[in-house]
């Protein structure tokens, strides 16, 4: 009971250090909750991290508040997910409130801007992080496919500007294909 | 009832701004301009520098912003609130889906395959914070801002080879780039 009690008190804090701290939406949220709650923790595995990301990606509503419910939801069922969604929603809600008043004054200060450059330059090198070490982890899988889809989906998604919906759903088709395929072949064998 | 006009636009936002914050950005102008005159049109271009500024999702931001504008701060939770329940019902039937047929040969095929596509998204979603971060914009336009170049490159080598952790970066970034900008003042 305690043990529990405890976990969620960590997911709740987690979920609102993260959200405080995140400048530019879910994309950049992912990152920093695998490194958490995967890394860091332990709670969850590293290909079921990317998997509930894959699901908060293509559900309605902003994309860190459904990797939360997920997160919460593995670590602690309903009352996680709600304590992770709290978590979530109390540092931008408390900063929005505050700043609604005055932010014209805030806008124009130089050293706001000076701070938010250089916190710019370190998300960007925190998203560059996770995206190397996922690459990695994907490269020691030595199989061909995944290493395609990667290549053909950043193609799709950064050179041709596909929207993200139809490329999770055609690489769900294709996972779809490859494992009938399979099946038929390991029948042809048998 | 100003609450429940709040409460409904703000879940009809939620349901479908499907691939987050930027798919939601036009079905508030629609809910907030058009069919509700809460904001004026600079307002609303207010609204989205202030998202971008500070940290949390760029719906739940406009969403509370909105609220308090309408309705003070009992206005601004029913809007937040508003945008995260629908969601939130899907995503828990989904999560609800995925664990229960996950040991399925199909199902893993599936999202064996989506793996790759989520590390294609976030490299993707880098391009423009490499972008915005170095030249402060977008697409590369302008001059490279040589003190964030040197902080996003320290910060990537931190993390890489010591391992230091998220947070840490963005507020020791933060604090160099503040000293770099007073510094060549």
């Amino acid at each position: 009971m305690d043990k529990d009690r405890h976990k969620l008190l960590t997911t709740f804090l987690a979920n609102m250090q993260i959200s405080a701290f995140t400048f530019g939406g879910g994309f950049v949220i992912i990152p920093l909750m695998r490194k958490k709650f995967a890394s860091d923790l332990g709670w969850i595995d590293e290909d079921e991290m990317l998997d509930l990301a894959a699901i908060a990606q293509s559900s309605p509503g902003p994309i860190a508040v459904n990797t939360a419910i997920l997160i919460g939801y593995k670590v602690g069922k309903i009352p996680g997910a709600l304590v992770s969604i709290l978590g979530t929603v109390i540092p931008p809600f408390l900063i929005i409130s505050l700043i609604s008043g005055f932010y014209s004054i805030i806008r124009s200060n130089p050293y706001v801007g000076y701070v938010m450059a250089g916190t710019a330059a370190g998300v960007a090198a925190v998203v560059a992080d996770v995206v190397v070490s996922m690459t990695i982890d994907l490269v020691k899988q030595k199989r061909i496919q995944p290493i395609i889809m990667l290549a053909a989906a950043f193609i799709l998604i950064a050179v041709l500007d596909v929207s993200i919906v139809a490329v999770i759903i055609l690489s769900a088709l294709v996972g779809y294909a490859s494992s009938v395929w399979n099946r038929r072949h390991q029948h042809d064998l048998s | 009832m100003i609450y429940l006009e709040l409460l409904w636009s703000f879940m009809q936002v939620g349901l479908f701004s499907i691939g987050g914050g930027y798919a939601a950005i036009p079905l508030i102008q629609h809910q907030a301009i058009e069919v509700h005159s809460w904001l004026t049109m600079q307002e609303f271009a207010d609204i989205m520098t202030i998202s971008e500024m500070t940290p949390g999702p760029i719906t739940i931001n406009s969403a509370t912003f909105v609220g308090i504008r309408v309705a003070g701060i009992p206005g601004a939770i029913v809007a937040t609130l508003g945008c995260i329940i629908p969601s939130a019902i899907i995503v828990l039937l989904l999560a609800y889906v995925y664990y229960h047929w996950r040991g399925l040969d199909t199902v893993q095929s599936i999202f064996r395959s989506l793996r790759p596509c989520v590390i294609a998204m976030i490299a993707s979603a880098e391009i423009p914070l490499i972008s915005l971060a170095l030249y402060g914009g977008e697409d590369f336009a302008g001059t490279l801002r040589i003190p964030s170049l040197i902080i996003f490159t320290a910060a990537f080598l931190a993390l890489r080879l010591f391992r230091i952790g998220p947070i840490a970066t963005m507020v020791i970034s933060g604090t160099f780039g503040l000293i770099a900008g007073v510094c060549i003042l």
